[in-house]
């Protein structure tokens, strides 16, 4: 059973408050070498067949119909090793 | 007038708006989301709530329902619709509307009595209002934060297609301070603030909401007389 | 293996031992429930007896003592249901009832405080929603370690984000409750739930299982491991466990709530209920499964019968003692008649809602569960549903006398205008008595349009029905400090401050929740604070003539040695004639006349004045005085319906100065007051059954003449007007500098 990774953040020039919220935790704890973070989602997705390249054209296409909101995020996936 | 109220699994303020509909004049007609059926209603409204829980995005998961497949093209050829909060956010990701809704700068939810100014007093929502009103509106969310691209915000702007604008710093962190946004026909109106609950000082900050309510049946009037 | 352990097994190696003592039973209670069923348990009924026989679940402690709650005839007479079933119901009118509870949630939260206070939130919602009602409205009464405290900026925002994210996605308007710190709270947070639901008379339904061929069916969210943590001893009991070399998943001890499921359930119930397809229904909380079976079958007149594979599960590798413990979140168990189970399920299917026939009621007075085949439990349920029943030893604490001796009266106190001045601004900015909206700003007050009154005012109000304007208001207090002066007094304080809280929005208060909040039952001294706060609840509540309809206790509540003050939390319920003739705190309106209600006497023990000033607890806390604060509630009730008041706002912790202060800042405008006694006295003294109120200009004759009718003493303190909170020859401070002093203090500290 194959799966597949997408990976989902928000497009660079949309405000990530919570990033900001995340880095200013993680300077208080003492990281100062953590100069930015930004916050986005993964999803895991088993198929029930492999991850070839209809596959994954299939989930490239469900990626941007419905796991991303292309207005403010962008998304790049592959298969699980 | 029928104005159809949708709800979705989760929806929370459809009785509110059902209600404002009835202030207004009008007869609010339940409409099930798993239903391909608009039932000949001469209005929607995406009321406001947390729509399947705000799973993946708010609004996301809603815009794939039977109803708004026949929701969407009734719209684009002219079916007024006004989508409050999560209706708002509904009506983004359904490409209703340009942009979309992100996490409060705050990233706490906020509920607050929010002077707004109407921006746009021409849309099937605004006509009863005077350009430039302040209204007193409840905020309530946690994600009501408009972001677009520069280019899409400036022909907002240019177009006259920013609504509603925050009278002072938007709460939120929205784009330019934009509380509601229409679409180039102006029938279809989306916006963060609640006016279905500021349309009476006994259980809201004024009654300031109810002209987005009673604008609508003002129009349908007028355009069938 | 454990999960084989069946009835037969049991009773044919009665030698095996039982990590009976690692579940929370003693000895006794493991020797009692051999003796009830002639054998050694299964490990399947070990585990359910452990839950079901709990503190939490059983109440063994503290019983005795709330037998005293039990309602006479005078107050009787509004109940619909009382103590035992889920939450009580009172009649308001009209055909309408009302059910309200309040619950405590308080270990979960300080170990995860978002999802602790969320599924809280969602556990008495599900309680309210099992007695047929819709929930309309909730409340929290929260109290924290100090404000500063390094571990109250860990759980506060925690507990408050999580209350607010399920809350607000169940659609449950927040109107109100109480926030308080004090170090005695530190590592025992209070985060105490309350939920108020509405239905006509006819809905009421019942948490019994009658009528044997009815089925029994599960719904809501799937059964997985979420809380079962301490179940997992019994897969490594020498008996059985892991024989067959499976790796066990980890077993959380902390439950995940799912606001979004559980609105999906609330509909479905509802509609469910509207459409008649339900015999009897309880919900699912504490001890999940063992308690709904158990406490179904033992109201109902015979047995059950249940087939445990049948029960969906999240995690396929549960024991069935995981399952009956699992405390999974958003499950509602049903009693159905055959003939309206496909429709149910129909039901169930619209919203979304899985559902599953796991059992059937039977005649023969037993509930008997079967795993693969074999019978894992077969017990009376009747007495697991029971429990034992304690009575602790109790003795009145050491340090009683000596903190009683210790009073207030020889502190320094500000003599002059500009002490006093500096005393009331401390007092207007320390954590108790600052603006709380850093808090209630992240909760929904507007969803459902029906919320007259909210945060932060007195009480909250909500309109019931459109057409007549009947409405219903609530309204949660506790003292921890009054009560660890004298438990007795000071309960009946907190009574006196919701029921008067309640009055102040001008409704008429019908009826009392309660949830105890005391350290460990094993200490003598915590039982005695415990029955003497019960008998004082007992004793107002009938002086008042309102009932006590049900509540909720929470005991161990300490870390170590230390336990928390005693903070018994007491919520009211009043009902309003008309709800657009409700009263509120600010001051509407300049040039009306300022009145203080009530009398005024030297009393600061446990006060909020010595307790930011001082730091000092010592004395005796004010005297309540239960027939003025029933006098005074029917003169606000009057003066509500003749429209005879612009304003109103109790007296409660830091007197007078407060009360003042804050009728200013919401009504945005200031008063010019003169102080009738020693300024200090009146300013800081916490007496009790007083009010200050602004009366309507034109009326005040009326108004006096109604005081001296109630038998309530009216002093004349001035008049509203200006942007300053003027006293006379003593001080002023502009409304801007209240205003900052006030709304500072919070958000410097956790935002």
């Amino acid at each position: 059973m194959a799966r597949v990774i997408v990976d989902v953040m928000l497009k660079p020039e949309i405000h990530d408050p919570q990033g900001e919220a995340v880095l200013s935790a993680t300077r208080r704890l003492g990281f100062g070498g953590v100069t930015g973070v930004r916050q986005g989602k993964r999803f895991e997705l088993e198929l029930d067949g492999p991850a070839d390249s209809a596959a994954l054209a299939a989930i490239e296409e469900l990626a941007r119909e419905l796991l991303a909101n292309p207005v403010i995020e962008e998304f790049s996936l592959h298969p699980a090793e | 007038m029928r104005i159809g109220v949708v709800t979705f699994p989760g929806s929370l303020d459809d009785t509110d708006a059902a209600r404002a509909v009835r202030y207004a004049g009008a007869e609010a007609v339940p409409l099930w989301h798993a239903d391909r059926d608009l039932r000949g209603v001469d209005a929607v409204i995406l009321p406001g709530g947390f729509s399947y829980g705000d799973y993946l995005r708010c609004g996301a998961i809603a815009r794939f329902s039977p109803v708004m497949a026949e929701l969407v093209p009734a719209a684009k050829a002219g079916l007024p619709v006004l989508g409050i909060c999560n209706g708002f956010q509904i009506l983004c990701e359904a490409h209703l509307l340009p942009g979309a809704l992100t996490r409060n700068a705050g990233l706490r939810f906020i509920t607050r009595d929010v002077p707004l100014t109407v921006a746009n007093a021409s849309t099937a929502w605004t006509n009863g209002y005077e350009s430039g009103q302040q209204l007193l509106v409840p905020l309530k969310s946690g994600e009501g934060a408009y972001a677009a691209g520069p280019a899409t915000l400036d022909e907002l702007e240019r177009t006259g297609r920013v609504v509603v604008r925050y009278a002072g710093a938007a709460p939120n962190g929205a784009a330019r301070g934009i509380a509601g946004i229409c679409d180039e026909a102006g029938t279809v109106v989306g916006l963060m603030p609640h006016p279905e609950h500021a349309i009476d000082p006994l259980t809201g900050p004024s009654a300031d909401g109810l002209g987005f309510f009673t604008s609508v049946v003002t129009a349908f009037a007028g355009a069938r007389g | 293996m454990s999960d084989k352990d069946t009835v037969e097994v049991a009773a044919a190696t009665p030698e095996q031992p039982q990590p009976f003592e690692e579940l929370g039973l003693t000895k006794d209670e493991y020797a009692k429930i051999r003796d009830i069923l002639g054998r050694r348990p299964t490990a399947a009924e070990l585990a359910l007896y452990s839950v079901m026989w709990s503190e939490h679940c059983s109440y063994k402690s503290s019983k005795v003592h709330l037998r005293r709650l039990a309602p006479n005839e005078e107050q009787s007479g509004q109940l619909l249901a009382g103590i035992g079933a889920n939450a009580g119901v009172v009649d308001i009118g009209q055909g309408y009832a009302v059910t309200f509870k309040i619950e405590s949630h308080n270990h979960p939260s300080f170990v995860e405080p978002h999802q602790g206070a969320a599924t809280g939130v969602g556990g008495i919602v599900r309680d309210i929603l099992a007695m047929g009602a819709r929930p309309v409205a909730v409340m929290d009464a929260l109290r924290f370690g100090p404000a500063d405290a390094h571990d109250t900026a860990r759980v506060l925002p925690g507990v408050v984000s999580g209350i607010s994210f399920y809350g607000n996605c169940l659609g449950l308007p927040n109107i109100g409750g109480e926030l308080a710190f004090d170090p005695c709270y530190a590592g025992n947070p209070l985060i105490n739930a309350l939920c108020v639901g509405v239905m006509r008379h006819a809905d009421l339904q019942a948490a019994v299982a009658s009528g044997p061929g009815n089925k029994v069916v599960l719904f809501g969210s799937r059964t997985g491991p979420d809380g079962v943590g301490g179940a997992s001893v019994l897969a490594s009991a020498t008996f059985g466990g892991d024989g067959d070399g499976r790796a066990r998943a980890k077993r959380p001890s902390v439950q995940v709530g799912d606001p979004f499921l559980e609105k999906l359930l609330v509909e479905c119930c509802l509609e469910l209920y509207a459409s008649g397809l339900i015999e009897g229904i309880q919900d699912l909380g504490a001890a999940g499964i063992a308690c709904a079976t158990t406490e179904l079958a033992a109201g109902g007149d015979g047995g059950m019968r249940v087939t445990l594979d049948d029960v969906p599960l999240r995690d396929p590798s549960l024991t069935p003692a995981e399952i009956l413990m699992s405390e999974s979140q958003e499950r509602m168990m049903a009693v159905v008649r055959p003939d309206n189970i496909e429709a149910f399920l129909r039901v169930c299917a619209k919203w979304d809602v899985e559902a599953t026939v796991i059992g059937e009621v039977t005649g023969d007075g037993t509930l008997t569960m079967t795993w693969r085949g074999g019978t894992v439990v077969q017990i009376p349920p009747r007495t697991a549903a029971d429990g034992p029943v304690y009575q602790r030893p109790m003795a009145r604490p050491a340090d009683l006398d000596a903190l009683q001796a210790a009073a207030p009266g020889g502190l320094d106190r500000p003599k002059d205008g500009p002490a006093l001045r500096a005393a009331v601004l401390a007092l207007l900015g320390s954590a108790d008595e600052a603006d709380k909206s850093w808090v209630t700003a992240q909760y929904d007050h507007y969803v459902r349009g029906n919320t007259v009154l909210a945060m932060p005012e007195d009480g909250g109000l909500l309109r019931i029905d459109e057409r007549t304007q009947l409405g219903i208001a609530l309204a949660t207090d506790g003292n921890g400090r009054y009560c660890r002066l004298d438990p007795y007094q000071g309960t009946q304080l907190a009574l006196s401050e919701a029921y008067r809280n309640v009055a102040m929005t001008g409704a008429s208060p019908v009826a009392v929740t309660n949830c105890l909040n005391f350290g460990s039952p094993e200490d003598p001294a915590v039982m005695w604070q415990l029955a003497e706060a019960v008998r004082g609840l007992a004793d107002a509540c009938a002086a008042l003539g309102i009932p006590v309809t049900g509540g909720n206790v929470s005991l161990y509540n300490q870390t170590g040695t230390n336990a928390i003050h005693p903070t018994p939390v007491i919520g009211v319920l009043g009902v309003h004639d008309d709800v657009r003739r409700r009263l509120a705190a600010g001051f509407t309106e300049d040039a009306a006349q300022v009145v203080l209600l009530g009398e005024t006497r030297e009393e600061f023990g446990g006060s909020a004045w010595a307790h930011v000033t001082h730091g000092h607890l010592g004395g005796h806390p004010p005297a309540a005085d239960l027939d003025a604060e029933r006098r005074l509630a029917d003169l606000m009730s009057a003066a509500a319906q003749e429209s005879l008041l612009s304003s109103a706002h109790d007296l409660s912790t830091g007197g007078l100065s407060i009360a003042l202060a804050e009728s200013c800042i919401r009504g945005g405008r200031g008063c010019r007051v003169r102080l009738p006694g020693d300024p200090f006295t009146d300013l800081f003294s916490e007496s009790a059954a007083r009010a200050v109120v602004s009366v309507t200009p034109g009326r005040e004759a009326e108004f006096a003449a109604l005081c001296a009718a109630n038998e309530i003493p009216a002093t004349v303190l001035g008049t509203t007007g200006g942007q300053t909170l003027a006293v006379e020859a003593t001080f002023e401070v502009s409304l801007d500098e209240l205003r900052r002093v006030w709304q500072g203090t919070l958000p410097a500290l956790f935002s």
